[in-house]
């Protein structure tokens, strides 16, 4: 076959790919943005270059608290997420048997495939003023009177961390079994305690693969609606929020696609800050 | 003794905090009264025969399984013929391709979702479960080119090219060679893109007008508060998860090790 004919048969097996994600992907993203610089008159839509919605998110308190909100509760969510998540693959990566691993990894993540929706509701269920944790502790005499745990920022938050421990503690497990056991024992036989291995060893070692992880929870955090909206009540709204606000209620598009350019604004954002510890080829 | 000790601890509280939401959610969906709250009375399976009776539920089962099974099957095939001709074929600008397959990734779904129903509403097509399928595509797509692309080693190459030498047409090696060879990564992303889709909320809110999907039928029971009935259907949507899950890990990754 020459080198043209097996371009054209290339062509011909890549092209309902990439036609799909053309028009599918790439023209709605491209319409979107073209979206956030048109405006409304009345109900009518005006396409051009407007700034009209742009400077709306600068100007309405509420618009501009949604994004620092979003940004405080993934802050909050990743940095936590890690934190708990480390401990938990550090356990199972070194303090379970082997043919145990899998086996244990499995059941650690088994609740990540709940659906979005139910795991929210569930976690609803556990913090209601008559849930379980209240009920709990009443019971045990820890407290009088019951405590305000659902539709709070502390429910949202409860909720991202449970979703994304499980699934950092998957890419901190794969990081950590990766590492070849060869560099604790150097370090125990260079006279380290176990604190220094992990300051000065491992802990470099598996940097990458914690900020691979960490990016990811901050991507899924900061775009998610449904978590927020069921545990986190409507004291305050984060930026997904006020994008449904503006597509149900008003019917806003301008204004929604304006938020979500912002959106992608914050998420390019993390990945630059990030970007010199990113591994993302390897997730 | 604090080192068997500490981990046993923290492990311990690691598991009872991830399982927590899933055990009120089952237990309480055996409730006999009308809330999913302590005390447990109870056994009972009431709520589940009222959730089987319910024809909207049942309705929205059965459209997820639809638009699970149709956007699952139309993602692998798309990325198993792009993962090929990238890695088959010499392309100009493979990394580009590559890159431009990958995108919809690390965008959130509800932009995919808002983008797609911008453009939905401006040529005038009604939103319906296909639309929302359109939409499960393009997540699972990436997903789907991503995995089959990594496995595509060189070690295939040459039983591709034996084929060949046989006198096997490029269909031919392709439908009894390489796509037997893939079927491990085949079967994981066709699973994984179910998984995704049967649990996709935001996309299907979206592009769903009065059919919809189960996530979204669950959503709109929400509003009226907690009821054991949401426990018992978000339990059975546990389980379906539950046993996709655990019919990957015995199929595909008990055959690869």
């Amino acid at each position: 076959m020459t080198a043209r004919a097996d371009t054209i048969r290339g062509w011909g097996f890549a092209a309902p790919a990439l036609v799909w994600t053309a028009a599918f992907f790439v023209v709605p993203f491209v319409v979107m943005a073209a979206m956030s610089l048109a405006t409304l008159d009345g109900r009518t839509l005006i396409w051009g270059l407007h700034p009209d919605n742009y400077l709306e998110l600068a100007s309405k308190a509420y618009l501009a608290r949604a994004i620092v909100v979003s940004l405080e509760i993934t802050l909050t969510v990743t940095v936590v997420s890690v934190m708990l998540a480390y401990p938990l693959a550090w356990i199972i990566a070194f303090r379970i048997p082997p043919r145990w691993q899998r086996l244990a990894l499995l059941l650690a993540i088994l609740p990540f495939w709940t659906s979005y929706v139910v795991r929210s509701y569930a976690w609803l269920l556990v913090l209601a003023r008559d849930g379980v944790v209240n009920q709990a502790l009443l019971g045990i005499g820890l407290i009088d009177e019951p405590l305000t745990l659902a539709n709070t920022r502390f429910a949202t938050v409860t909720g991202f961390v449970h979703f994304f421990v499980m699934l950092l503690t998957l890419t901190i497990y794969a990081n950590l079994v990766q590492l070849s056991p060869n560099y604790r024992k150097a370090a125990a036989d260079l006279g380290a305690n176990a604190f220094q291995t992990f300051r000065h060893v491992v802990l470099p070692l598996t940097l990458p693969g914690i900020m691979t992880g960490a990016f990811l929870t901050f991507v899924l955090c900061i775009g998610d609606y449904i978590t927020p909206q069921i545990l986190g009540g409507n004291t305050e709204l984060t930026v997904p929020q006020v994008i449904m606000v503006q597509l149900g209620r008003r019917a806003d598009f301008p204004l929604a696609s304006a938020l979500a350019v912002v959106l992608m604004g914050l998420v390019t954002l993390a990945y630059l800050v990030m970007s010199r510890w990113l591994r993302l080829d390897r997730l | 003794m604090t080192r068997t000790l500490l981990p046993l601890v923290y492990g311990s509280a690691a598991f009872v905090f991830i399982y927590l939401p899933v055990a009120a959610l089952v237990l309480f969906s055996f409730q006999d009264g009308t809330l999913p709250v302590p005390p447990f009375e109870g056994p009972s399976l009431r709520w589940y025969a009222d959730v089987l009776a319910d024809d909207d539920l049942t309705a929205a089962l059965l459209n997820s399984l639809g638009v699970a099974l149709l956007s699952a099957s139309v993602a692998v095939t798309l990325g198993f013929t792009a993962a090929y001709g990238l890695a088959r074929h010499r392309l100009p600008g493979t990394a580009l391709l590559r890159a431009l397959l990958i995108a919809p990734l690390t965008v959130s779904y509800l932009i995919v979702g808002l983008g797609l129903l911008i453009v939905l509403q401006r040529i005038g097509i009604g939103l319906s479960l296909w639309t929302a399928g359109i939409g499960h595509v393009v997540i699972n797509l990436p997903l789907c080119f991503a995995i089959i692309y990594a496995s595509m080693g060189a070690q295939n190459v040459n039983a591709e090219r034996a084929a060949r030498d046989l006198g096997a047409r490029e269909a031919q090696v392709v439908l009894l060679v390489t796509v037997p060879m893939l079927a491990p990564a085949i079967l994981a992303a066709f699973f994984l893109s179910i998984t995704l889709s049967w649990d996709e909320f935001i996309i299907a809110f979206l592009l769903t007008r009065f059919d919809v999907t189960l996530p979204v039928e669950i959503w709109s029971m929400l509003r009226s508060g907690l009821s054991p009935r949401l426990n018992a259907i978000g339990s059975l949507v546990f389980l379906v998860s539950v046993t996709a899950v655990i019919l990957l890990e015995l199929v595909v990754f008990r055959r690869r090790s």
